[in-house]
Order: structure tokens, then sequence, then C-alpha cells
């Protein structure tokens, strides 16, 4: 830093020579302040997205930087929601970014009192062994009529309807195929 | 005072000394559209890294951050109100009103915001009971039960001693639902986000001593955090309370109409947010024809009541670059009725006392040289 | 609206700016209460009395919009002579069996088509696999030709029987019942009616509360009979709003996780009822009906050729055999009492918490505790996988960690920013999503998790022979390597032309006989021309205001349905100022500002030859070509478990003995009587005292459900940090209640604790001359999170709408008491002294049938 920069850097200096001789404005200025940008500006890309609260589906853009997300925004394109949020849409950035998310395929054992941390392999073969073990140990060929059931009441699941309909579609057709039939989601509720 | 006054109307940008500045940019609140909801205030934390407040049930109403502070730089206040004057609900059970006591009470509950010196929460509340003929006697300041109150037997604040405070005056004397029948009358939820209305006269910028507060060629008035000393007599510069300190940073803190944003031409992120339009963002000289428009739209309406505040360039900090929309008197929503720049006597002090003025200007530059520490 | 869905809730002021009036009845002043011009509190469970009483209004006022009712109700249907309504049969209709709680519902048919009535034993299989739900897409099967009377006068003519049912909902009931005034009602029929017609049209909005009852269906069925009457349906600016509460709420029933759903609002097999592929077949499309819905076979076997794709066959009935079938109710709050007797083994929970969001949390938390294993996926640590540890019962000691056998799988799950796929909005419309980011840690999306335990559990079973494997190995399951491609599986959904394996454009391309695929037939041209049409995002600013461009909406991109309602009988648009859609002479084609909502050519003077059925049969003036018979229905001859139309019933919880007829709660909603399950005495029971206060729950704005995704979030947290009960000054005194103090809440199945909130937007009701008093709380508490409280959902119990099978949560009675409610044991203890004096013994039955029974506590006066 040249003596003469130093100087030009000293508000007194700029208040004493600019257009602000009481210091309120342009002299007053600190470096951070002129070179501020927002960080929207200089995300690396944005997705498209829409907020996943409500049914409203309002439209989202979702900043990105150095593969995180920097900012979550109202869509303004958006014929339903012409740009805006609510406060929980408007909390979609300490939604996805939350230190409190699970990052951890986590395992809690019969009679255990604490989680353990599993592998996320290993949990997936241990789901599906017990997904067969359940099927097997409780599926219903026909009824006392000899009428086809095909099924198992020995699984359920419970969906949120933050679910994709890609996930759905495929959710129900893996358990339709598995004869489980017990499948539910919050559009019952 | 030559170019650079400190009271009447200005443009603040070329007063501070940008050629050709921008056009001014401000918000008009219309409280009239405001739905409570609070996007505001979660919309500008987002965007500002601002901590949150504290998670503290303050029972006014569904307030609970209490009021702007160094944690929240836009607030949303809600005003429970019977319509005075009106009929009762016919073929309505009467009984008391008790949204004042209600305010009241919660006021006191008033639990530690995380900032300081504070503002006591529920500042509004306190406007409220004034305006609805309750006095307040105590302060506002936290009675040490009610929301961190435990145990199987009932006791809420309204249990506490009376030394906490009491109310005295009519119509309430008493907690909700225990006084003597009154009509229940028709009612009202008002709701309004509070924020920095970035005067013409800015006082805490007037009497910053290091320079932290500055005036933007939008002509907001923006704390720089790179230069905050935390010496804070900015808190007592403004008029309205707005400006605070953050507990553990010391520095002071404050919407800043998000500088960043507006530099990029970009809408600040409430108004951005803001589902209604409640919080419009805009040229100030295109907000205020706008607001004065509306006003006029709600009286033909049936809204007599509907009127701005800090709109003017003649009133007592120049005009607000934030202004609002009301539906009631400016107390009811906790903004005080009359503000003024404390540094509006000054050029008449400079008259009388010149040696006062010097020594003010003295300690001034001081302060400037003692900013390169 | 303003409260839970605020963005939504922008074009409600920007009516209101433009001179729209708005109003809002709800049992607490909200954030839309402080936005309207009037406000009506409302006794919660009261709705069709207040509703049926603008319906009253209307026809005893003649105020229906008489050219639209004529042309596209069904006002002028003759009802069959054998129907009786609940005005002669003192709560009852025609048909009633005291035995199942079930009608015999030919007598509710059409003149001289009794015979198509469903007999009891349907209807209670209807009712024990929520039928109702199928009729999401399409109207439940009515024969096309009925007898009618276009003057509207004969006796038995819909448009009659409907005066006659309604006839005693006046405004003087109206008060009586849902503790409005009068003057305030009238002032709502007035503005409605003047509201609508030719010129100017009334939305109806509604926020799913409205289908958390038991008798949830026939509330909305009024509403709708209402927008009917004024022609508000299918016309801009009117409709039946439902504000749906979750991003894709409408996407899991339209391609459904629901026991009773495939896809496209397909049923799922029953064994008795569709025992072969053509019964099944021919169940949903009703072979001499009109409409779309005749092609019901080529939506199935698409449906079919896209699970199971080459050996899905003709020969072998295109894989049905291989399909699971039904035997009766399997939702799930009966497998949640399942789980508590130890039937099922492992148990999903896919972003979802029951634990804190269903009704009846202990018994949710109990079946949990009683599983063999669970496998719980979410964003954040919630109470359903926790519940072994810090779940109220193990304050109680009811579970104990030691001894809970459950093994709990936490799998983290990508949020909404790390994968890619379609979200359907309340209005039908998906819209895509881009994938921003890769999943945070070792967080999957429910896309991959499936997928790929679907591979896995495939190569297990490799070249096994057994039957019951042949579904899962025959499946079409190739979604590449690690994550699946979201946009193949949409294609997979839209389906495919079999024989030159383009994508289809529409569900008319469908096909019956195996030479088109498509996993949900109403989603067939979300992939038209090869393009994702939910991913389209031409600005609104740069479109009409319909918006056709943005995303894609179901069927067709149609926007608003049954839009043909909006033109004329002859085409023409109602009104210049409500022109939508309407009927082009010149060119020959409807056309207007939306996809019409009929077929592109048929002209408004088309009538269909003799015998003609499906499409064919769809008259020219058929405005609601989705219908059996192409009317909007006014009576409903078929498709609900109920009644043909909306009847004042208390619910199942009430203080109050129903003051319009001796049958006092719906007769056929779905109960589980057990000791777990116990509901609150009300007249004629006796002690209905012991809980003397009714409650309601609902959202927050600063909440999302059961707080999964709020009460994590500091920015949320801190807007509304504590459970609390609102309650008035009037109901503060009665109790002692005091501002910010402590009150608790009890019910038969639960007492749960909460901060106190004394407000006038709660307002005691005087109903049949007492005053009743109403509480309201949130339900977003739990154990887990930034902030904790008690579950406003422990207090509820388990009945449900026996149409769809959806909880009785928005109402129930309570006491409510100042201080905090015990802790540990004494906190069991305590509710069972609750129960002792409600008279609630382990194996007390509520009676159903309540016709003809006195009112015990007046007996005892």
């Amino acid at each position: 830093m040249g003596v003469k920069t130093w100087i030009e850097g000293w508000p007194v200096y700029r208040q004493l020579t600019g257009t602000d001789p009481l210091g309120r404005g342009a002299a007053a200025q600190s470096k951070k302040s002129k070179e501020l940008q927002p960080r929207t500006e200089t995300a690396d890309r944005v997705a498209k997205s829409v907020c996943p609260y409500c049914a409203v589906g309002c439209g989202q853009r979702i900043f990105v930087k150095d593969e995180k997300v920097v900012q979550i925004e109202g869509d303004p394109d958006s014929p339903v929601s012409r740009g805006r949020l609510c406060p929980k849409g408007s909390a979609s950035l300490s939604l996805v970014t939350s230190e409190r998310r699970q990052k951890k395929v986590l395992y809690r054992r019969p009679y255990g009192k604490d989680w353990e941390e599993l592998d996320l392999s290993t949990a997936m073969e241990m789901i599906a062994d017990r997904v067969l073990a359940a099927r097997d140990a409780t599926w219903e060929d026909a009824d006392p009529d000899g009428k086809p059931l095909n099924r198992t009441r020995g699984i359920s699941s419970l969906g949120g309807a933050t679910l994709d309909n890609e996930e759905n579609y495929l959710i129900k057709k893996l358990f339709t195929a598995m004869g489980a039939i017990q499948i539910e989601n919050q559009a019952r509720i | 005072m030559g170019s650079n006054s400190l009271y009447g109307p200005i443009d603040p940008a070329e007063d501070a000394g940008y050629d050709a500045p921008p056009p001014r940019m401000g918000f008009f609140t219309d409280t009239s559209v405001c739905i409570g909801c609070k996007a505001c205030e979660v919309a500008c934390k987002t965007w500002n890294d601002v901590p949150d407040d504290g998670f503290n049930l303050l029972g006014h109403s569904y307030d609970n951050t209490g009021g702007l502070t160094a944690n929240s730089w836009r607030h949303v206040a809600f005003i429970e109100q019977p319509v005075r004057g009106s009929q009762p609900f016919a073929g309505q059970p009467t009984g008391p009103s008790s949204v004042p006591a209600t305010n009241v009470i919660a006021a006191r509950s008033a639990a530690p915001t995380g900032t300081e010196p504070g503002i006591p929460p529920a500042v509004d509340a306190l406007a409220a009971a004034a305006t609805a003929g309750i006095d307040f006697v105590g302060g506002a300041t936290s009675s040490g039960c009610g929301a961190s109150s435990g145990g199987a037997a009932p006791s809420g604040p309204a249990a506490s001693s009376p030394s906490s405070g009491q109310f005295l005056g009519m119509p309430m004397s008493d907690l909700p639902g225990k006084s003597a029948p009154a009509p229940r009358s028709d009612f009202r939820w008002l709701m309004m986000s509070n924020v920095c209305k970035h005067c013409t006269h800015a006082g805490c910028l007037d009497v910053c001593p290091t320079g932290a507060l500055f005036r933007t060629e939008f002509g907001t008035v923006v704390v720089q955090d790179d230069i905050c000393n935390g010496c804070g007599y900015c808190i007592s510069g403004c008029p309205y309370g707005v400006i605070d300190r953050r507990e553990g940073d010391g520095r002071a803190w404050k919407c800043t109409l998000c500088y960043d944003r507006l530099g990029d031409g970009q809408t600040p992120a409430c108004a951005k947010a803001c589902p209604t339009e409640s919080i419009q963002y805009g040229e100030l000289d295109e907000l205020r024809e706008r607001a004065a428009k509306r006003v006029e739209q709600l009286h033909e309406a049936g809204v007599p009541e509907a009127k701005l505040y800090g709109e003017s360039p003649d009133d007592g900090v120049g005009g607000d670059g934030a202004f609002f929309l009301l539906l009631d008197e400016p107390e009811v929503y906790g903004l005080p009725p009359d503000p003024h720049v404390p540094t509006r006597d000054l050029p008449a002090m400079w008259k009388k006392a010149g040696l006062a003025a010097l020594t003010m200007a003295a300690t001034a530059v001081v302060a400037f040289a003692g900013r390169r520490r | 609206m303003a409260e839970a869905h605020p963005v939504g809730f922008q074009w409600v002021i920007e009516a209101k700016n433009r001179g729209a009036k708005v109003i809002h009845v709800d049992p607490r002043f909200t954030r839309t209460s402080a936005l309207a011009h009037t406000y009506l509190p409302v006794r919660a469970g009261a709705d069709i009395a207040f509703l049926g009483g603008v319906v009253n209004y209307i026809l005893s006022n003649e105020k229906d919009f008489r050219e639209y009712v004529l042309a596209y109700t069904n006002a002028s249907m003759l009802v069959s002579e054998e129907f009786q309504d609940t005005e002669d049969l003192d709560g009852l209709f025609s048909g009633y069996d005291p035995e199942t709680n079930t009608y015999d519902q030919s007598s509710w048919q059409y003149a001289g088509q009794q015979d198509e009535g469903q007999e009891e034993e349907d209807s209670h299989v209807d009712r024990e696999t929520a039928s109702g739900l199928e009729q999401e897409s399409h109207g439940p099967p009515i024969p096309a030709d009925v007898p009618r009377d276009p003057t509207l006068q004969d006796p038995r003519c819909v448009y009659q029987v409907l005066k006659r049912h309604y006839a005693r909902y006046t405004p003087e009931v109206v008060e009586r019942l849902c503790g409005v005034p009068q003057e305030k009602f009238l002032e709502v029929c007035e503005a409605w009616t003047a509201n609508s017609g030719r010129e100017r049209t009334t939305a109806l909005v509604y926020s799913v509360g409205w289908t958390q009852h038991s008798v949830g269906v026939q509330y909305i069925r009024t509403g709708a009979i209402i927008q009917l009457l004024l022609g508000n349906m299918g016309r801009p600016g009117g409709g039946v709003m439902a504000l749906r509460g979750h991003a894709s709420i409408q996407g899991s029933t339209d391609i459904p996780t629901l026991f009773n759903l495939l896809p496209g609002y397909l049923p799922m097999p029953h064994v008795s009822q569709h025992e072969t592929f053509d019964q099944w077949i021919d169940a949903i499309r009703h072979p001499e009906q009109k409409g779309f819905w005749s092609n019901a076979k080529s939506y199935a076997v698409s449906l079919l050729k896209a699970y199971w794709g080459d050996a899905a066959t003709e020969e072998n009935d295109y894989g049905y055999g291989w399909m699971p079938r039904l035997t009766g109710d399997h939702g799930t709050y009966q497998q949640v009492l399942d789980m508590i007797d130890g039937k099922i083994k492992g148990y999903f929970l896919l972003g979802q918490n029951p634990a804190v969001g269903s009704a009846h949390g202990r018994a949710q938390r109990l079946g949990m505790a009683n599983l063999d294993w669970l496998v719980v996926r979410d964003l954040y640590m919630i109470e359903s996988a926790t519940f072994w540890k810090n779940g109220p019962e193990v304050q109680t000691g009811e579970i104990v960690p030691e001894e809970c056998k459950t093994e709990v799988f936490f799998m983290p799950a990508a949020s909404h920013v790390e994968k890619e796929g379609t979200f359907t909005q309340t209005q039908r419309m998906l819209q895509w999503r881009e994938k921003a980011v890769e999943p945070l840690g070792e967080a999957t999306s429910e896309l991959w998790f499936f997928y790929h335990l679907g591979k896995i559990i495939r190569e297990r079973l490799a070249g096994s022979t057994r039957t019951r494997d042949q579904a899962l190995l025959n499946l079409t399951w190739d979604y590449g390597e690690d994550e699946p491609d979201g946009e193949a599986v949409l294609k997979e959904i839209n389906g495919y032309d079999l024989t030159t394996g383009k994508l289809l454009s529409s569900f008319t391309e469908m096909k019956p006989d195996g030479t088109t695929s498509g996993g949900c037939w109403i989603y067939t041209g979300v992939f038209k021309d090869g393009v994702n049409q939910a991913n389209r995002r031409k600005p609104g600013s740069e479109q009409n205001y319909v918006a056709p461009e943005w995303g894609w909406a179901w069927p067709a991109n149609r926007r608003t349905l049954y839009n043909r309602a909006s033109a004329d009988p002859e085409g023409k648009p109602w009104s210049e100022r409500k022109k939508y859609v309407w009927w082009d002479a010149e060119k020959g084609e409807w056309t207007g500002d939306d996809v019409p909502d009929f077929e592109k050519t048929k002209p408004p003077s088309y009538r269909p030859p003799e015998g003609a059925s499906g499409v064919e049969a769809i008259s020219g003036d058929d405005a609601f070509i989705m219908q059996g018979d192409g009317k909007g229905w006014l009576y409903a001859p078929s498709g609900l478990i109920d009644g043909p139309m909306p009847t004042h019933y208390e619910p199942a919880e009430s203080m109050v003995r129903n003051p319009l007829y001796g049958q006092q709660a719906n007769p056929t909603r779905k109960v589980y009587q057990r000791s777990d399950n116990l509901t609150n005495p009300s007249p004629p029971e006796r002690h209905s005292e012991v809980f003397p206060y009714v409650f309601s729950t609902s959202r927050l704005t600063e909440h999302h459900t059961a707080g999964g995704m709020s009460r994590q979030l500091a920015y949320l947290s801190e807007l509304q940090p504590e459970m609390f009960v609102e309650v008035s000054p009037e109901l503060a005194a009665e109790r002692g209640l005091e501002h910010m103090g402590w009150a608790h809440i009890v019910t038969a199945r639960a007492a749960i604790e909460a901060k106190v909130m004394v407000t006038d937007r709660l307002t005691p009701l005087r109903i049949e001359g007492r005053v009743v008093h109403q509480l309201w709380m949130p339900y977003h508490w739990g154990s887990e999170g930034l902030i904790t409280g008690d579950s406003a959902n422990d207090l509820i119990g388990i009945t449900l709408d026996p149409n769809v099978l959806i909880q009785e949560s928005k109402v129930g009675t309570c006491d409510i008491q100042p201080g905090l409610r015990p802790t540990g044991r004494e906190l069991l203890k305590y509710v069972q002294d609750y129960r002792d004096r409600a008279g609630l013994a382990a194996d007390h039955h509520t009676p159903i049938m309540t016709v003809g029974e006195e009112n015990a506590d007046d007996g005892q006066q």
C-alpha cells in the first residue's frame, strides 16, 4: 500500500478534500462497503426449484457457490408466487444448510439405549434382509375361500407429502410388486 | 450551515457529498395489507446472516421477537384491539375485553433478547395499553417470572407482586376476564412490519464519532461493521429506538436496506419476500406518490383512519426513507408520535454559543483520528 | 389462508384491492380474519348447518342461477319414490342398517334406477377401502338416461328434494347451532348470492381442516352444492378451492402412496369386488356409462405395462394376477392399532412424523414401540425416530428403552434442492425442480433409496421360482447405476407408444391392447412432444393470466376444471366480463384463455345418438364430462357412504345434543371401539360435562405441521417458540387461567400442557341457549428440536370420515385446568380419573345410532 493510497484511505483526508466535509457519506465509506457484492451475484449457478413447505408451490431460485447453497429466494417469474416467499419459504436456506441436519446413518439396536453409527450400504443390506424376512413370515397366498391375496401385511409405510411424484411412483411400484399393501401417506391425514 | 444541513428538507445523498447520486431509495410499508406472516423478519435474517433473538414466548399476541434490536432488523408488531365506538357483536355473549391488560402483562413478561442495551420487548404493547387508557407503572423490565415459571401451581406474571408493576386506571384493573363484565365490542388485529427509518437527518449518523455510520449514495443509512467500535452513541441518537448493540459482539447493528443488494439493482430481501406487497421498495419520490394514492383509496373505501407516518420532509427528521401507512395513532404501533433528530437544535446552538459548537467539532475530529487506532 | 398459505393470500389482497369483498368464517379470529371485510366466529363442527343455511337461503329465495342450474346440474332429475330423507327419519336416510352402520343405497337412486344402487355389503367394503377417494378424478357410476322435470316442480326432482332437505336450516337455526348472529349470517348469504351470476362469480376457499371431520367429505359437498346453485363452478373467479397443506400432497394422491389406490385413482384390487381382471376393469369403467372413464381399460392396461413391461401380456391379463388384494381397511390408523396388537413387523417413515403429526400420538408411539424394525428417513432427528428414548411414554414408564425391542434405522434424507423431481401443487400443477447440489453427507433421496432397496431385493430373489416372487422379478426396474434419472421416471409415468417408442402426448392415445404404457394416465402429456412440460418456466409476466406455459396441470394442462361451464349451453360466454372458454362457430372449435375441458370440435348442439355410451354419449352441453351423467351433482345418488345430501351431524365428540335430529353424529363414521381409543361421551350419553369445552387445532404461519421442518430452524423457532393454547377472557375467568401462565388440556386419551394465551380472538358462542367455550391450539410441538413442547394431537382419538378414512382432528371436547399437568405415572392416573368420571370403562362402546334415544343427562334432571 503506497503512502498516497494510505492517505486517501483515511476518512479525514477524504472528508477534508472531498464533497463531504461532515464525513457522513462518500468520505466515510469503508473499503468493505465499497466492495460489497451480493452473493446472489457471485454465485456459480442458479437452480430453478419449488418451495418444499405448503402446496401453493412458490417458485424458488437456489444460488450455488462452490457446490454449496448460499441463498434461496423467490422466483419472480413464477405466476403463482411472483417472487414472494412466506417465513417458512424464506427459511429454506437454513432448512437445507443447517448444522442440525442429520448427515449420518444411525442405528438403534433392539433394547439399545443410544444411537450407533452405521455404514449406508450395511444399512441397506440389513433393511433388505428385514423386508424379505417380514414378507415371508407374514405372506398370505389366498383367503379362506381360496381367492388370491398375494400379499403381506407385515410391512407398513407412511410417507410425507414432500415426496416427489417420481418417488411416490417408485415407492408404490416396488411395494405393490412386493405384495405390501399398507402403504400410506400424509394425504390420508 | 451552508450545504450541509442538519435539519429540514434536503437530499441526503447530495448533502453527504455524492455527485449526481442515484434517486433516493426507500421503503413504503403499507400496514393495511400486512398479514403478519413475518416473512420480512426471516428473509432479512437469512440474507444478512443476523442471529436469532432467543426463543421466548412473550405473550404479546403473536410477537415473539419483541421489537427492533441488533438481532431483529425487521419486526412485526401485533396489536389486538377493540374497535372503539363499535357496537357489541349482536347476539354474542358479553364479557370484558382483555386486550389492553393482556398487552401490558405481556410487556412485563419480557425476556432477554440477547442484545445490549436491549430494547424492551413489547414496547408496542405499552403503547397500545396507553392508548387504551391504561396507565402502566413499573416499567417494562422483566418481572422475573412468567415465561420461566414452572411447577404445578400456576404462577403466571399476573401473580407477581404489585411492586413489579400494577395497573392503574380504568377500564381494566385486573386480569383478563376477571373484571366486571363489559360489552364485548368488535375487534381488529393490526400488524405492522417496523424497520429503521433511514431518516433524512439521521441522529445515529450525525452523532457517530467513528464514521462507522455513513450515508449511502441511495440516501440510506448504513453501519459499517468493519469500522464500528461499539461506542453506543448512536443508540441515544436515534429518535425511534432502532439501532442497538449486539451482546457479545458489542457493535451496533440495524437495517442496511440491503446496501449490497441495492448496489446490484436488487430489491431488499424483506420487500422481495413480502407476500402481500405490504413492504414496497422503490424510489422515495415515487413511493410517496403511491402512498398518497393508497391513502386516498382507503379513505374512499371507508377506512378514514388510514394515515401516513414519516413521509413528510417537514417532520422532525426531515422525512423518513422508510415510511408507513398506519391505521391508528403511531403510539399504538410503538412509534413515537413526533420524532425529532437530536441534532435539530445544533444550528441554533451555533449561533448562540459558537464555543460550544467548536468544542463539538473538535471532539468530532479527535474521534476520527482515534479511529485509526 | 393468510395463516397457512401466505403467498397464495396475495391474490386475495389483490382481489380486495380491486373491490372484492372478503368474508372469513372460522372458530377463531386469525390473520385471515384480520384482513377480511367480515369475520364470523362459528362453532367448530357445525359447518354443514352454516352452509346448509346458505343453501336454504338460495332455494327459498330462488336466488339460484337458474339457467346454469337447469343446464349443468342434476336439479331436474327425478329421485326414486323409495327415497326417504333425514327429515323423515330423524337424521337417517332410507336404507340404514344399525348392525353394520351402513346404508343400502338403492333407494337413493334416480327414479327407475333403484337396481343400480349399492347394496349394504358393497357400501361396507367401500367404507373400508375409502373408495370416496377414487372420485378425485371422476364421478361415481351412474346411468346416463334419467327422467327429468325441467320445470323443477315435481316433488321428486332433485331441486325440490334439496329444498325440503334444507328447509329447516333457517337463519334462526344457524344462529342456534353455529352461534352466528342471524344478521351476520344473512350478510354472508346476501353477499354470496349478489356476487354470483352471469356477470360475477364468487370463490369458496377452504383449507384441508375441512377434511379432518367425521363428516369431512360432506362439508365439501355442501360447498360444492352452493357453488353449483350459484353457477360458480368451471368459471373464472369461482370454484371450490382446496388449499392443500404440503408441497406435493396433491401429487401423493394422484400418484398415491395410499393403500386403496393405484396411480390415476384406479382402485387397488379388492379380493371379492375385483377377483378377476375383467371385474376390476368393469368396476372402474361401468360399460354403460357416459364420459371418459369408459376408457378405463386403456388406463389400467397401460399402468400394468409400465409396471411389468414385456412380462405383461394379454394372456396373463397384463400381470393383474400379481397384484396384491385388499380385504378391508388397511389405512394408516388401522395399521397403528395393528402395530399395538403386534401384527406388523416393519414400518417405513418417509419424511413423515406420526408421533406428532397423526391423531392419537400415544397410540402412534406405542405402536412403533411394538415393531420389529422401523426405518425413519428424514432431514432432521424427529420424534418418530426417538420415541424409545425421548417420547412422553418414556416419562410415564409405558416405554422402557431397555425393554423396547424395536430396531430403528435413521437414514438422512436429501432435501428438495438435492434432488430433481416434480411436486404437484394445490391447483393440480406439476412443477419440476432442478437439482442444485449433491445431498449432504450420507443423505439420499427416496428415489435412490427405493431404487436400490428394490435392486438388492431383486438380486436376493434372482432365480426364485416361487409364485410370490414373480411380480418382483418381472418388474421393470432399471433406472441407471447410482441416482435414478428423475426424468426417466417421469417419462415412464407419462407413458409410451410401445410400437414406436414415442412418448404419449395425451391419455386419449392410450390403448387397451398392451401397445401403450403409462404409469399414471392423468399425468400423460407431462412429457408431450418429448419436452418436460413441468419444467416450463415462461415468466408469468409474458403470458396471459392463466399462465398455461408455466409448469403443467393435469389433465391435459387444464387450469380450471369443467370450464365448459364458463360458457352458456349454446357455447357463448355467460358475460363478456367473465368469458373464459367458448365455442368458436366459425372455426368449429372450443377456444379461450384455458385449454377447453371438452372435446375440441364437439359443438354445443351435439346430442348423442340413442344407446350411446362413453365419450360419444357426452352431450354438447354436458359440462361435467367426468360425471356419469355429465352433470354437476346437487344430489349424489351414489358414491358417498353417508348420504346423498350433506346433513348436520354433531362431531363425534360434542357437548350438545344434535338440535336437528335424533341421530347425533354421522351414523356411518368409521370407529375403532377399543380400550386404547375411547371417545369422550356426547349426548345422549351421560357425562359429557366432564369434557365441557370444544377444542380445535391448526397451524401457525411460522411452523410446518409436525415441526420437523420448522422447530429445527432458529429463524422460525424464535417466531413461535412455545406451545400455547388460546382461550377467551371469559373462559380464562371461568377456569382461572392466567395469561402466560400454564394450563393443561385433558381428553380421554391424554393430558397435555401449554402456555395460556388469553385473547379476544376467541369468543364464547351461544349454542342452544347455553354458552359454549372454544379453545384453540397449534399442533406443531413435540420432544425434539430447538423448541419442544407437548403435542396437541395426543389429545385426539381415532374416528374417521367413512368416505376417505381421514380422522376427525379438527374438533373434539376437552377440559382445561390451570397449572402444569402431572408427570410420570401420575399423569396416567390423572387421565384415568377423567375417564372414570366420564363413565368410560375399558370396554365402553360409544352408541352409533341414536335415533329415538333420550338424552340421558336430561333424564337425570
